[in-house]
């Protein structure tokens, strides 16, 4: 707290670029195209470079732009505005893990905009393949009332050591961490290192430190995070994340593709070993490694003090309250505010980028703004006297929209837009849904706003539906000849302290997930305990605690079943065309890289 | 003398000052004519781009540019505030009546004003001049000719449409180059090195056969044929009618298949 509002220093804009990688990609990308360098070797160099496979080409890649912590500052936003004109598709995607993706970009043009990115410090290393991912931080952390420290600095020096540290360079598989604020904010328990802020009081001293989680994750098959140990002091935040990885690089399985996330691992080998190993590592890196390893955390953050803006804005008041209640949340800073921007499923026009920029100039006390982990991007430290002057200016942009942190801001993966194993266009839904509860003012009612809906367009759990409270997963229903797409259904997932994934119920086809959802709400109206909401409802059936009528997965289900009917084709024949489409639904895959 | 020829395809807005008051330069807007009348660059004349795109007959032109007293030697110089992409189809079509001694100016109006640049609303008169006709097919591609080219891998056929439109649907074995590839942040052509990297990239060389196109009346592809001029590239030719015509006439085109690209557009 001590150093809020006075300024200390300004804190340095991270460069986490290195000029010289963008020509050696133009190079190795020539030979690839010569045939003189395979293409097996160029996909593994290509994703360590950040540039993902798209959806049935070879012409065509993601870029994925790495923003450690989630901290993006207005040139940066003002420069990816400009290289989503020239280079893709004219807007940006924000992913669930604070990257941000340009997609349909030609390969050929990947090192045009690795050398752009690089002018602004920004850099696309180790952002896919085989290592340590986007290092993630809650978008919450050094504002959140629950928070016991700010994780920031620690998520940035970790992010900084590891950026191209040989001892990620070629890990059996991708590898993630998270810090949280708090336990309530972030998902510190489905990834392969979580880490929680804690402070450990004694008689003697005050300790600031990490609760540590290992082994958690979702995909094909998921699993909830072990706590290592009571508490993890800060001096131990590098031997601890350095054991894992080495642990992990040693042990993790390289030959089962479906097998070498190091959840598996923990899973194989069993917790109490693993754990064993882990301590043991540390205890030898500790007395091998304390010289030459150490990590360099800038606590200096300098707030600035913006003038008052003289308000005389005409603000629809209904509408302004309504943005207020779902897209606003007090700072534990007195008078400030952060503001939660809605986005349909990640995704922002260039033109946005720009006004976005203008916006965290004139608004946000600390300049930058943050993605968060819900396909979002939040503005801190808003004065609450500019709150209405800010909504004003959303407005004038398209970025209004309300229900940012409620149940009506579903997540949905790139799906069949332009993923290789996507089996349904979950990106579309996800906009569909959205669009429907905002119509319906979904997002105002408080028994509904804790509760999630995410969507993932196959198996694997990019669209993170296992800890949805309604999770969606697509693939192909076959009628006879045809075939339509099709949604697995998963009940009462959650991500915070009492994280558990969710529970199948019905394949629900694409066109009747939205009837589905409204079907589950009324529901729960009817069946509702004045103290339930609907997280909290759900979460009790699946776990057969409930008391009312609706007491079990099942006896849900056999209301919902009207749903899974499938229509003649001819009576019907939309039910059979996935969204955005009119042609006839196949399922088609290609080569997974894995994406989020 | 190399350095020479690149600049000649762009001025900037120094040169041009010191050209404003040269009988041998005329300056042409191609924007509104009531921008136009509002204001624009001392000495201008005014030749809305929709004039041209109308009737696109070489007479017509050849009339118009006579009566703004242009003859063969005349410098002439046009702007837009359309990044560019308007003035361009202008100078395409002034090379090929046959008047190559012609310049974009290498920012948009907007951007001359921002930077103080002189301009007033005042309408000047030239006396008429003669101008031969002089037509240079070589940098036109009509839709037949291009037809033949479609699958003769010395020639590049270059869409400049943006990528959803391209993905959308193309001309066969097109290659996307989308318009605002070619923009620096502060003028309507990147510096000839970025620009050379863009198709050094694409392994296209200055000796290739290019082909541009674009949505409907040659203007983005127009500013990629100047583009490619710049940095030296002898044989372009624009396909002025673009994709409306070619989708006009049915012909065969070729589209991203299995993705729902659009979706991902936050429009």
């Amino acid at each position: 707290m001590q150093n809020q509002l006075d300024s200390i220093n300004p804190s340095e804009t991270n460069n986490w670029a290195r000029i010289e990688e963008s020509a050696h990609f133009s190079k190795m990308l020539k030979l690839y195209r010569q045939n003189k360098l395979g293409s097996d070797s160029f996909r593994r160099f290509r994703l360590q470079h950040g540039a993902y496979g798209t959806r049935m080409t070879d012409d065509y890649a993601m870029v994925r732009i790495k923003i450690p912590a989630g901290e993006i500052h207005p040139n940066q936003l003002i420069k990816i505005a400009q290289l989503c004109d020239s280079f893709s598709i004219g807007s940006a995607h924000v992913s669930t893990r604070q990257n941000i993706q340009l997609h349909w970009v030609v390969l050929e043009d990947v090192p045009e905009i690795m050398a752009e990115l690089a002018k602004v410090g920004l850099t696309t290393r180790e952002a896919c393949g085989n290592t340590i991912r986007n290092i993630m931080c809650s978008p919450l952390s050094g504002v959140c009332t629950n928070e016991m420290f700010d994780s920031t600095p620690y998520a940035l020096a970790l992010a900084k050591f590891l950026l191209r540290n040989p001892l990620n360079q070629n890990l059996p598989r991708k590898f993630k961490f998270n810090f949280t604020c708090c336990e309530q904010h972030g998902m510190a328990r489905i990834v392969d290192v979580g880490l929680v802020p804690i402070i450990n009081k004694s008689e003697q001293n005050t300790q600031q430190g990490f609760k540590v989680f290992l082994g958690g994750g979702l995909g094909n098959k998921s699993y909830v995070g072990h706590q290592l140990e009571e508490f993890t002091p800060i001096e131990d935040l590098l031997y601890t994340s350095i054991a894992v990885i080495k642990i992990f690089d040693r042990l993790g399985n390289r030959k089962n593709l479906a097998r070498n996330r190091m959840r598996y691992l923990v899973h194989e080998l069993g917790w109490d070993e693993f754990k064993k190993l882990i301590l043991k590592e540390r205890a030898i890196i500790r007395v091998t490694q304390s010289i030459i390893t150490n990590i360099t955390v800038n606590h200096h953050k300098h707030i600035q003090n913006i003038p008052k803006f003289n308000q005389n804005t005409n603000l629809d008041s209904l509408a302004y309250t309504r943005w207020l209640k779902t897209n606003t949340i007090k700072q534990k800073q007195q008078n400030y505010y952060s503001v939660f921007l809605t986005l349909e499923a990640g995704d922002i026009t260039s033109d946005q980028l720009r006004h976005l920029a203008n916006i965290c100039e004139e608004f946000s006390g600390e300049r930058l703004i943050r993605n968060g982990f819900s396909q979002d991007v939040v503005i801190r430290w808003v004065h609450q006297d500019h709150l209405q002057m800010l909504y004003s200016k959303l407005i004038s942009v398209g970025l209004s929209n309300p229900g940012a942190m409620t149940i009506a801001s579903p997540i949905g993966c790139s799906g069949t837009t332009s993923c290789n194993l996507a089996l349904t266009n979950s990106h579309r839904l996800a906009k569909e849904i959205q669009r429907k509860l905002l119509t319906l003012k979904i997002d105002q009612d408080d028994d509904l706003k804790d509760a999630t809906i995410k969507i993932s367009g196959c198996p694997n759990s990019c669209g993170q539906h296992e800890i949805a409270t309604i999770g969606f997963y697509g693939g192909g229903g076959r009628s006879g000849k045809n075939m339509y797409p099709i949604y697995q259904m998963s009940l009462g997932g959650r991500s915070d302290d009492d994280a558990m994934l969710g529970v199948n119920c019905l394949r629900i086809p694409a066109k009747k997930v939205i009837d589905t959802i409204l079907k589950i709400i009324s529901i729960f109206k009817k069946d509702k305990k004045p103290d339930d909401d609907l997280k909290s409802w759900i979460n009790k059936i699946v776990n057969e605690k409930n008391d009312t009528n609706i007491r079990s997965i099942s006896d849900l289900k056999k209301l919902l079943l009207p749903f899974t009917k499938v229509p003649d084709k001819t009576e019907s024949s939309d039910f059979y065309y996935d969204y955005g489409s009119f042609d006839s639904y196949h399922t088609r895959t290609g080569k997974g890289e894995c994406a989020a | 003398m190399k350095e020479e020829t690149l600049s000649n395809i762009t001025i900037d807005p120094n040169k041009l000052t010191s050209e404003i008051n040269d009988h041998d330069t005329r300056i042409i807007d191609v924007r509104s004519k009531s921008d136009y009348l509002q204001h624009h660059i001392p000495n201008s004349v005014n030749l809305p781009l929709s004039k041209i795109l109308s009737n696109d007959s070489p007479n017509h032109l050849l009339t118009l540019i006579q009566s703004f007293g242009i003859d063969d030697t005349t410098h002439v110089v046009v702007y837009d505030n359309t990044f560019g992409a308007l003035a361009s189809r202008l100078t395409w079509s002034l090379s090929y009546i046959g008047h190559d001694n012609v310049s974009l100016l290498d920012v948009t109006y907007d951007k001359w004003q921002s930077l103080g640049y002189e301009t007033n609303s005042k309408i000047v008169d030239f006396e008429i001049k003669k101008h031969k006709l002089n037509i240079n097919n070589s940098i036109l591609s009509t839709i037949n000719y291009l037809e033949q080219k479609i699958n003769d891998n010395k020639t590049v056929i270059v869409d400049n449409r943006e990528r959803l439109n391209f993905l959308e649907h193309h001309i066969p074995n097109a290659i996307n180059i989308p318009y605002k590839m070619f923009a620096s942040q502060n003028k309507i052509l990147k510096n000839p090195k970025e620009l050379k990297q863009i198709f050094e990239n694409r392994n296209i060389k200055e000796q290739d056969e290019i082909i541009t196109y674009c949505g409907s009346s040659g203007t983005l592809s127009g500013l990629a044929y100047n583009a490619l001029k710049s940095i030296g590239f002898k044989n372009i030719k624009l396909y002025v009618r673009s994709f409306k015509e070619w989708r006009q006439q049915n012909k065969k085109v070729e589209k991203q298949n299995n993705a729902n690209y659009w979706d991902l557009s936050a429009e």
